[in-house]
């Protein structure tokens, strides 16, 4: 199973809610957000690469030191209380991105063999006229 | 990638879903009134759906079900008004779930070809009262997502980002 990546997965943890309201407020380096929380460095690290997949925060380099920064407008688009309902109908027209391809798929195969049946049996005809005297 | 974008007016009685599809228009119009196509790919939330009656002609009737993996059963019947291929479909539609009937909603779905065999879609849905607009919409956060929204709400609450401005669609 594909892990989901989007706004709802960034927040379900409490520790990533928490670097959240840490980085919106400054950006910070990785040591600095470690030191607010009594997890591993390393368990901080993983939380910031899902807020990062999730679109959520975004990694600036200055010099040696690497900042975290807060990307805020993925928050207010599932804010918007039809999110879930333009959600819902999203997951079915992928659905139907699928099937359509799928369709698509067998329409070509379909048209080539029928081209290749009519390109043989035209083969046949020629050959048959070219037999008569 | 394709994104599913909406137009949802405050106070207003209808509202608008638009989409495009990398496929010519007669295959999306195809997969919208055949019944064994569209069972393929209209599952909101993780529903299965079962066709009961589904008759793509002018006046033909449609009743299915869908069934949430709780077991729950939703069912949802409707009139097509026109179906006029491969352009626009016409239909009434009722969630008969509801404590009482007589919520229906009138569904224009209307497909326009786009160059590259693409098509656009547009669906117009009209309803009984701004009420029955507003309660369909909120139903979309009754399916497992209430919980994500009361965690965002505590979260923006405390980013005070609530009046951001919210892109539409």
């Amino acid at each position: 199973m594909q892990t989901r990546r989007d706004v709802f997965q960034a927040i379900a943890d409490p520790i990533r809610r928490d670097i959240i309201g840490l980085v919106a407020r400054q950006s910070m380096n990785l040591n600095s957000i470690a030191e607010n929380f009594e997890v591993s460095r390393p368990a901080i690290s993983q939380h910031i690469k899902v807020l990062m997949e999730c679109g959520l925060v975004s990694i600036r380099r200055q010099g040696r030191e690497r900042y975290c920064e807060a990307r805020l407008a993925p928050l207010a688009d599932v804010a918007d209380w039809m999110e879930p309902f333009r959600k819902m109908w999203d997951r079915q027209f992928t659905a139907l991105d699928q099937l359509l391809d799928r369709l698509k798929s067998e329409q070509t195969t379909r048209t080539k063999s029928e081209q290749a049946t009519r390109t043989k049996s035209e083969q046949a005809t020629k050959n048959n006229k070219n037999k008569k005297p | 990638m394709n994104k599913t974008t909406l137009q949802v007016e405050a106070g207003k009685q209808e509202l608008f879903i638009y989409r495009e599809f990398d496929a010519p228009r007669d295959l999306v119009f195809k997969a919208f009134t055949d019944a064994n196509l569209l069972a393929q790919w209209m599952n909101p939330c993780n529903m299965t759906m079962h066709i009961d009656e589904y008759e793509s002609v002018d006046g033909g009737a449609y009743h299915f079900t869908h069934t949430d993996p709780m077991g729950g059963k939703h069912v949802f019947r409707g009139v097509m008004h026109e179906v006029n291929a491969p352009e626009r479909l016409i239909r009434t539609f009722e969630y008969l779930n509801l404590p009482e009937r007589g919520h229906v909603v009138l569904d224009v779905l209307t497909l326009e070809s786009l160059p590259g065999n693409r098509t656009r879609l547009t669906i117009q849905s009209v309803f009984r009262s701004v009420a029955d607009r507003d309660g369909m919409v909120q139903a979309g956060m009754e399916n497992g997502v209430t919980e994500s929204h009361q965690l965002l709400d505590g979260l923006l609450a405390r980013l005070s980002v609530r009046n951001m401005a919210i892109p539409m669609g």
